[in-house]
């Protein structure tokens, strides 16, 4: 499973690694939790940071966060 | 009602003796506390509603086919409604720039979204009353407006990095199609999230206007800063431009300016000179924006915030 957080690196974007390395553990998937910060990568799914890719998928963009157990929902779905 | 309970407050359970100096300000600190309070978390709330109507996307797809001046005035509109985070002006800049924007259409965008917000319009209604708000309201657009025609008309696109041009990402993102329900669960979230940055702040502010509503004499710098000194606009201006803060975190500094007796027109273009230029905004633009094209963007606005608060001090 493939798991992207995308963020130039604003407190936003630290904020939602975070959660999502919270995520992963919680649900204890095996994923790997991936911070994109190449703007040519980043405008492939949106133009909203922070934002979330599961598996190729764009499952949340801009402010503000999702909360743990919504990340974790957004997670599951794709597995 | 609000003003028995807070009056209740300060004279039967704090036992405060009436018509004090200390009195009149914790008085004034509940009252206004809680005032602004509702009305922050009820605007925030409705305000949200329409934003979530406007994703980024939306609104790119609205501009791309505008040409200017029309395109600079709805730019200038949308930049209050789209939510936005300054850390998103860089994919944000480059998706308008590939959907065809003109560079002035996007700075109106740019110029106004940090400016003219909800926290800032309730703050300013809260203390200042309407007229101020409006005229707040008012003429940030237009600085808005009149900035991004002008960075349209010097032809700058030379200065925006090269790579940005590079971009083509054809049809664009997906927008995702909401619920009713779901809007309101994101103005939820959305207030909750808006209000847990700023409490502080506002706590100040009206800390800040308690004290020196019971305490400070009235026009007390009035003598240095007044409507009297001609070159109180410019050097407002010139100490705001590299102050930073958001619209929140300057209302407790203007508050204060103002009641110390500072004219209207100075502490407005203060405020727009903190909330719309800021050294870290600058920063994250200099990753698609060359060093002259920021400068002109910075040169501009300055300019334009100095008129602006000519024209208030002369009007107010």
């Amino acid at each position: 499973m493939e798991i992207k957080v995308l963020g130039p690196g604003c407190p936003n974007c630290h904020q939602m690694e975070e959660l999502t390395k919270k995520a992963v553990k919680e649900l204890g998937i095996d994923a790997k939790v991936d911070k994109v910060a190449d703007i040519k990568e980043i405008m492939k799914y949106t133009m909203s940071t922070p934002a979330l890719v599961v598996n190729g998928k764009l499952k949340h963009s801009g402010k503000p966060l999702p909360t743990l157990d919504k990340v974790k929902e957004l997670i599951r779905a794709e597995v | 009602m609000l003003k028995i309970f807070s009056q209740y407050i300060t004279y039967s359970l704090l036992k405060l003796k009436y018509g004090s100096h200390l009195a009149d300000a914790v008085e004034f600190f509940i009252y206004d506390t809680i005032k602004i309070f509702l009305l922050l978390s009820f605007i925030i709330f409705a305000v949200s509603i329409i934003r979530s109507f406007f994703p980024p996307e939306k609104t790119k797809r609205i501009l791309s086919h505008k040409k200017e001046f029309i395109g600079n005035i709805l730019a200038a509109l949308l930049g209050v409604v789209t939510p936005f985070c300054s850390c998103s002006a860089v994919p944000l800049f480059i998706g308008f720039v590939e959907a065809g924007i003109p560079l002035g259409v996007t700075f109106s965008f740019l110029i106004s979204s940090p400016m003219v917000n909800e926290v800032a319009v309730v703050l300013l209604f809260g203390l200042f009353g309407w007229k101020v708000t409006a005229i707040y309201i008012g003429t940030g657009l237009l600085v808005a407006v009149f900035g991004g025609i002008i960075i349209g008309k010097l032809k700058l696109e030379k200065w925006v990095e090269e790579y940005v041009y590079t971009f083509h990402n054809g049809q664009g993102y997906e927008i995702t199609k909401l619920t009713f329900k779901e809007r309101l669960q994101y103005a939820k979230d959305s207030t909750a999230d808006i209000l847990k940055r700023i409490w502080l702040y506002i706590l100040i502010a009206i800390g800040i206007g308690g004290f020196i509503h019971g305490y400070v004499p009235e026009d007390f710098l009035i003598h240095y800063a007044g409507k009297g000194n001609f070159f109180a606009v410019p050097i407002a201006v010139l100490i705001g431009v590299p102050l930073y803060s958001n619209a929140a975190g300057v209302i407790p500094i203007v508050y204060a300016l103002m009641e110390k007796g500072l004219s209207m027109g100075t502490v407005l273009a203060f405020m727009m000179a903190v909330t719309a230029l800021s050294l870290p905004e600058m920063i994250i633009l200099r990753k698609v924006l060359k060093i002259p094209l920021l400068c002109v963007f910075a040169g501009i606005m300055t300019v334009t915030i100095i008129a602006v608060g000519y024209l208030f001090n002369a009007i107010l």
